[in-house]
């Protein structure tokens, strides 16, 4: 497992019905590609973060297959229309298997 | 074996051609085939679809790319010089509020990123953009 | 050559840059830092006063930037060193050592740490010599909280915590003090960052004092201001310390480096910490 992999996610608090709302999503990770050399002169084996996930209330927002391409400490902001108060659901997988989750709430008006 | 000036620049460059050269060739051919697994060999046209990329990043490592094509389905990114040009595909769902996103992607050397949304009708739109990539003064 | 009789040269040539005001034509001057949209930067400021003939106006490296390497400073969220400030608040409210106590046992929080950064490097009547956050961190862990093992100079933890130190004093004008206890040692700097280093034979001077705004290779020179420090490079994606930039620069050289935590690099610290008093602190920042 990747060291310190520690989520973040930004939401507004509230928004009004059906209003498309800013999301921001970043978490630590080296996003290790497979194609550096360590000191010893072997290849460091690829580790990274191959997928992210964003459901609001149960509805899928964004699905984002990723690969080596995506940088160090991924980032990716995207919009999403609520329509009623809830919470968001994040989901980051580690190419290890781990599975890194956060959730927001947001109050809608 | 003797071997003439001439003889020994030509293999020199040929050398050269199969160490920085060939890699190219590979990648454009990768990227034409990538595109194709995504769209099925559909044409993708240019409007309806912003790309925006830096001209010039300052550093390959770290470069901000966002994306907006309004009625895509899916959204994939590729950077046409990475040895895997493949970057990432962003699919949205029915609580996505607008159909861009924005990311952070590597790009290994000056080369062009290309967006291609596949629409909600089954139809494909690209923009394409050269991104220079600076090569700093120090290593630091 | 000393330093001494170098400094004479370098006070003509650096006058002759301010003149004509060479490279500065791509660079934008003038515009302003705000971070999270309320808290104002000063990336522009008179130089301080025994700078004055040779670099007129002091520029954070914000300053040379692109518009997107400057963007992802402006907000918390987007600034990835951030994340390694949390480490470090993480770790500030950790107990260590065999004290049982963690950094907020004596501090509180991390906030009451908020002039450290702008006042250091500074004496240590104590130890009697010139003290970086750095030194401090490793004082209090081995001298305060029985820590076996404390954090090596630049290490991931230390720069995590000289970030989270950095982000809670971000906006406050840099001070640091060059006269009294600490005079012998300014010098000290002062002669390091006029002394040519290496095969290419390049003083600190040389890039940063006669030629910022310049292209090296196809990349902006700064004036090398250490008040973004740790900063977030995008070339290795992690905060860096400001004696590991020192010793990447020294090393560009193709010279010998001094080490981290050595007394030439704090000497050289206190230095160029103090050409930057005027502008405020902005670390963790980011930079290329």
């Amino acid at each position: 497992m990747a060291e310190n992999v520690v989520p973040r996610v930004r939401v507004p608090r509230d928004a009004s019905a059906g209003e498309s709302v800013s999301v921001r999503t970043l978490i630590s990770h080296p996003m290790e590609s497979g194609m550096r050399r360590g000191s010893d002169g072997n290849l460091i084996p690829r580790q990274i973060i191959n997928r992210f996930t964003c459901a609001f209330n149960g509805a899928m927002v964004v699905d984002v297959e990723i690969q080596a391409g995506v940088a160090t400490n991924p980032y990716f902001q995207f919009d999403a229309k609520v329509d009623q108060s809830g919470s968001f659901e994040f989901t980051w997988y580690d190419d290890d298997g781990s599975v890194y989750t956060e959730t927001a709430e947001i109050a809608v008006a | 074996m003797t071997q003439t000036r001439r003889q020994f620049v030509g293999n020199g460059l040929a050398i050269a051609a199969a160490f920085f050269g060939l890699p190219h060739i590979a990648n454009a051919a990768t990227l034409e085939e990538a595109i194709a697994t995504f769209t099925g060999g559909s044409d993708a046209a240019s409007d309806g679809i912003t790309l925006i990329a830096p001209e010039i990043a300052e550093n390959g490592n770290t470069v901000p790319i966002e994306v907006d094509a309004p009625g895509a389905a899916a959204i994939i990114l590729f950077a046409a010089g990475n040895p895997n040009p493949d970057v990432c595909t962003v699919n949205f769902g029915p609580a996505a509020g607008s159909h861009m996103v924005s990311t952070r992607i590597r790009l290994a050397g000056e080369q062009e990123v290309v967006a291609i949304a596949r629409m909600a009708d089954g139809s494909f739109k690209q923009a394409r953009q050269n991104v220079r990539v600076t090569i700093g003064g120090c290593g630091g | 050559m000393t330093g001494k009789t170098l400094l004479g040269g370098v006070a003509a040539a650096g006058l002759a840059v301010g003149v004509a005001g060479i490279g500065f034509a791509d660079i934008r001057t003038g515009d302003s830092l705000v971070i999270n949209g309320d808290l104002a930067m000063i990336t522009e400021a008179p130089a301080p006063e025994f700078l004055q003939d040779r670099v007129t106006t002091i520029y954070s490296g914000w300053v040379f930037r692109t518009d997107e390497t400057r963007a992802m400073q402006a907000d918390d969220f987007d600034n990835p060193a951030m994340l390694y400030a949390e480490q470090g608040l993480t770790a500030f409210e950790t107990a260590m050592g065999s004290e049982g106590k963690s950094c907020a046992s004596c501090h509180e929080n991390a906030e009451s740490l908020a002039g450290v950064r702008a006042s250091y490097p500074k004496w240590d009547a104590e130890h009697g010599a010139v003290q970086t956050v750095e030194m401090q961190i490793i004082e209090c862990q081995t001298e305060r909280m029985g820590v076996a093992e404390p954090y090596g100079y630049d290490s991931q933890a230390m720069r995590n915590m000289a970030s989270l130190i950095a982000s809670v004093g971000r906006g406050q004008t840099i001070n640091v003090a060059i006269d009294g206890p600490v005079a012998e040692t300014w010098a000290f700097g002062e002669e390091i960052y006029y002394t040519k280093y290496g095969q290419l034979e390049l003083s600190c001077a040389d890039c940063h004092e006669n030629n910022y705004g310049n292209l090296i290779r196809a990349d902006h020179l700064s004036q090398g201001q250490i008040n973004g420090f740790p900063a977030y490079r995008l070339k290795n994606a992690n905060v860096n310390s400001v004696h590991g930039r020192f010793r990447g620069c020294i090393r560009d050289t193709r010279g010998e480096t001094f080490a981290v935590g050595s007394p030439e690099f704090v000497a050289l610290e206190l230095y160029v910490a103090s050409r930057g008093n005027g502008l405020t602190v902005e670390g963790p920042s980011v930079r290329n």
